[in-house]
């Protein structure tokens, strides 16, 4: 008898002490925070440092809960982005994850939250099959199937383009997702196109610009990343290119202008977030907020992770409940939630939101609105 | 593909294989008096970037002393690094050396994000870091030509001619040579050996800063992985070349410089898997003729 009060004190105790224990909810988020595209996790990081300043707790069982976000860093390598996720689920215990920004990225982590069951919120990854055939795979951002048409559209209308050098990055499943989704969606305007290819990290590019200039193209379409766009656009003029010079988001970084300098001027790209774009009620609240945080512009991957992550705290407040599958319940289910970035809403088993899009041109070394696109 | 393409191609491949050539040889220096493959020389490579980077922006020297500067400061902390982690392992079986310089290539990759932080920063001359002129493209007919291109050629040309007066005709010169056949042998001539060696490390140093700022002016992004790559093509190209021999070094420069753009220029769809031709290069030679182009066979002692 005596062995069993002992057992039941224990019990007690330790329950007792397993309730007490929700002292804080921790949330995982792994992004490019070194590494060629460092300049991406930092603005993602940037917005989300913002998003908990404003919001630093989570309304859970009737309690304001503070929130830590456990940051990992996935060097921009594939490989690693599998081993964070790992990581953040299995030694962290966290019930949702942010991150990853590239497309590479999250395939590979997605690969992992998918088999441990754990909701992921990648804030830019637009390719379509990161979240295809997954449960546990969201996003904030529009995929490159609307991103590629956009631009097609974009390019014969706006900038006149008629015969088109792709420059594809083959390490990339962004890249080459979305250079194809250009590809067809040119050819039913009328538009021709040619590619030319490049590995990431590369940063001579002459020969194949040499190559390319020889069958004398009007527009050069870089569905890749900002410093081999701002390299691209150096060499290009450098050896006399003077058409237009187009890009995806993934050209939405200061360091395009800082590296790309003059060479970068009229460049246009699409993106998801501009300070002078009206997207929704919160946007200006946020960009007031933003300037006085770190008296600069906000970016489009900033404001995405901002998004990101009050999504998942309003997972979290509709789940009430820290378990991933509920929290994954509750993001799918997930009606209007009002994004500095546009509304999200996502359809009936889609991570896809529906979402505006801005395009924006480089004019005197500053990244301005050329126009808003409403799906 | 017409004459004019070509000879584009030929101008482009000339200013890669210059800075190639540039790196190389203080990869051969290096290897050539201690049988080392300094494997950090691609790292050194990127902080020669950074310290005329900060010459600029932090200290506010003009591009001329920021440049002497970089190339004075690297030059040292290559002989620091010589100094501190070769050294110990002067007698150490040579494989020990190697993954040394491997765990020092980590060490200043893993350093410079620390210490400068992992975003790219720009080596533009908006931001003042050195005049446009460096940047004037000249025009012959329609092709067009870098006036970085002649500045890297004849800087090559220079250092070539300079390096070979020090190593054939000074007395530093006849150390350097009588070290790479028997260092023990040296040191009993009355020849201070180490000092032989932190002065070639320096050399090799140095050259990795111009041709570091020489990269950074043509592509003009800089981050603390920058010299990777450059570093492995470079080494490439001093195998290439026969490693251990300055001449040779040049040679397997320009070379991969031309094989690089040449087989994006004849085969456009294999671009994407252009580094994967550098390393099969660096495989067919060594299986071939693993002295490369200049190399010659020296039967190891036993």
């Amino acid at each position: 008898m005596k062995r069993f009060y002992v057992f039941l004190v224990i019990a007690v105790v330790s329950l007792s002490v397993f309730a007490e224990e929700v002292t804080e909810v921790k949330i995982g988020a792994g992004w490019e925070m070194t590494g060629p595209i460092a300049g991406f996790g930092q603005m993602s990081w940037d917005g989300v440092k913002l998003a908990m300043k404003l919001r630093p707790t989570v309304n859970l069982w009737g309690k304001e809960i503070p929130v830590k976000v456990v940051l990992l860093d996935n060097k921009g390598d594939k490989a690693e982005a599998a081993n964070v996720v790992k990581r953040l689920i299995d030694f962290e215990n966290v019930p949702v994850i942010l991150g990853p920004c590239t497309s590479s990225c999250a395939l590979a982590a997605g690969a992992i939250a998918e088999q441990r069951k754990v909701a992921m919120l990648a804030n830019t990854a637009t390719n379509p099959l990161v979240t295809q055939n997954r449960r546990y795979i969201f996003r904030a951002c529009f995929t490159d199937v609307l991103q590629g048409e956009l631009l097609a559209k974009f390019a014969w209308e706006e900038l006149k383009a008629r015969h088109v050098v792709i420059m594809v990055d083959v390490a990339q499943d962004y890249v080459v997702g979305l250079a194809n989704y250009f590809k067809k969606a040119f050819a039913k305007y009328g538009g021709t196109s040619f590619e030319e290819y490049y590995n990431t990290g590369d940063q001579d590019f002459t020969a194949q610009l040499t190559d390319a200039l020889s069958h004398n193209p009007d527009t050069i379409f870089m569905p890749g990343y900002y410093a081999e766009i701002a390299l691209i656009s150096k060499q290009a003029r450098e050896l006399g290119f003077e058409g237009s010079l187009l890009a995806g988001d993934g050209a939405d970084a200061p360091e395009l202008i800082q590296i790309g300098g003059e060479f970068v001027e009229g460049l246009c790209y699409t993106t998801y977030f501009h300070q002078d774009a009206d997207l929704s009620p919160a946007t200006k609240p946020f960009v007031e907020a933003y300037w006085k945080e770190y008296n600069r512009r906000p970016d489009a991957f900033g404001a995405l992770a901002f998004d990101a992550y009050n999504l998942a705290l309003d997972a979290i407040e509709k789940a009430q409940s820290l378990d991933p599958e509920e929290i994954r319940n509750a993001l799918a289910s997930m009606k209007d939630f009002q994004g500095v970035a546009g509304t999200i809403t996502y359809p009936e088993g889609s991570g896809d939101p529906i979402k505006p899009a801005v395009i924006n041109t480089v004019e005197n070394g500053q990244f301005v609105l050329k126009t808003v696109v409403r799906p | 593909m017409n004459m004019q393409t070509f000879l584009q191609h030929f101008i482009n491949a000339l200013s890669l294989g210059g800075i190639y050539a540039l790196i190389a040889i203080g990869y051969t220096m290096v290897y050539g008096i201690l049988r080392l493959i300094n494997f950090a020389h691609g790292d050194v490579f990127t902080y020669g970037i950074y310290f005329a980077f900060y010459a600029v922006v932090a200290f506010f020297f003009p591009w001329w002393m920021a440049f002497i500067f970089s190339i004075f400061v690297t030059a040292l902390l290559g002989a620091a690094i010589e100094r501190v982690a070769y050294r110990p392992l002067r007698n150490a079986p040579r494989i020990s050396a190697l993954i040394t310089a491997i765990g020092v290539s980590f060490f200043l990759e893993n350093f410079a994000i620390v210490a400068f932080g992992g975003r790219a920063k720009s080596f533009n001359p908006q931001t003042g870091i050195y005049p446009t002129t460096f940047l004037k493209m000249l025009r012959f007919g329609n092709i067009r030509v870098p006036l970085l291109t002649f500045l890297t050629l004849g800087v090559v040309a220079l250092v070539l001619i300079v390096l070979l007066w020090i190593v054939y005709h000074t007395k530093v010169g006849m150390a350097m040579r009588a070290i790479s056949k028997d260092i023990t042998a040296t040191r009993l001539m009355g020849v201070n050996a180490d000092r032989i060696v932190s002065f070639t490390f320096m050399i090799g140093s140095g050259l990795a800063a111009i041709g570091g700022i020489l990269w950074a002016m043509k592509y003009p992004q800089i981050y603390p992985f920058t010299g990777m790559i450059p570093g492995l093509k470079a080494f490439i190209a001093a195998v290439v070349g026969g490693i251990g021999s300055i001449q040779g070094a040049m040679i397997g420069g320009f070379t991969l410089g031309v094989a690089e753009i040449m087989i994006v220029a004849f085969f456009p769809s294999w671009a994407g898997y252009k580094d994967a031709f550098a390393y099969a290069i660096l495989l067919v030679m060594l299986l071939f003729r693993p002295t490369g182009i200049l190399g010659v066979d020296v039967p190891e002692k036993v």
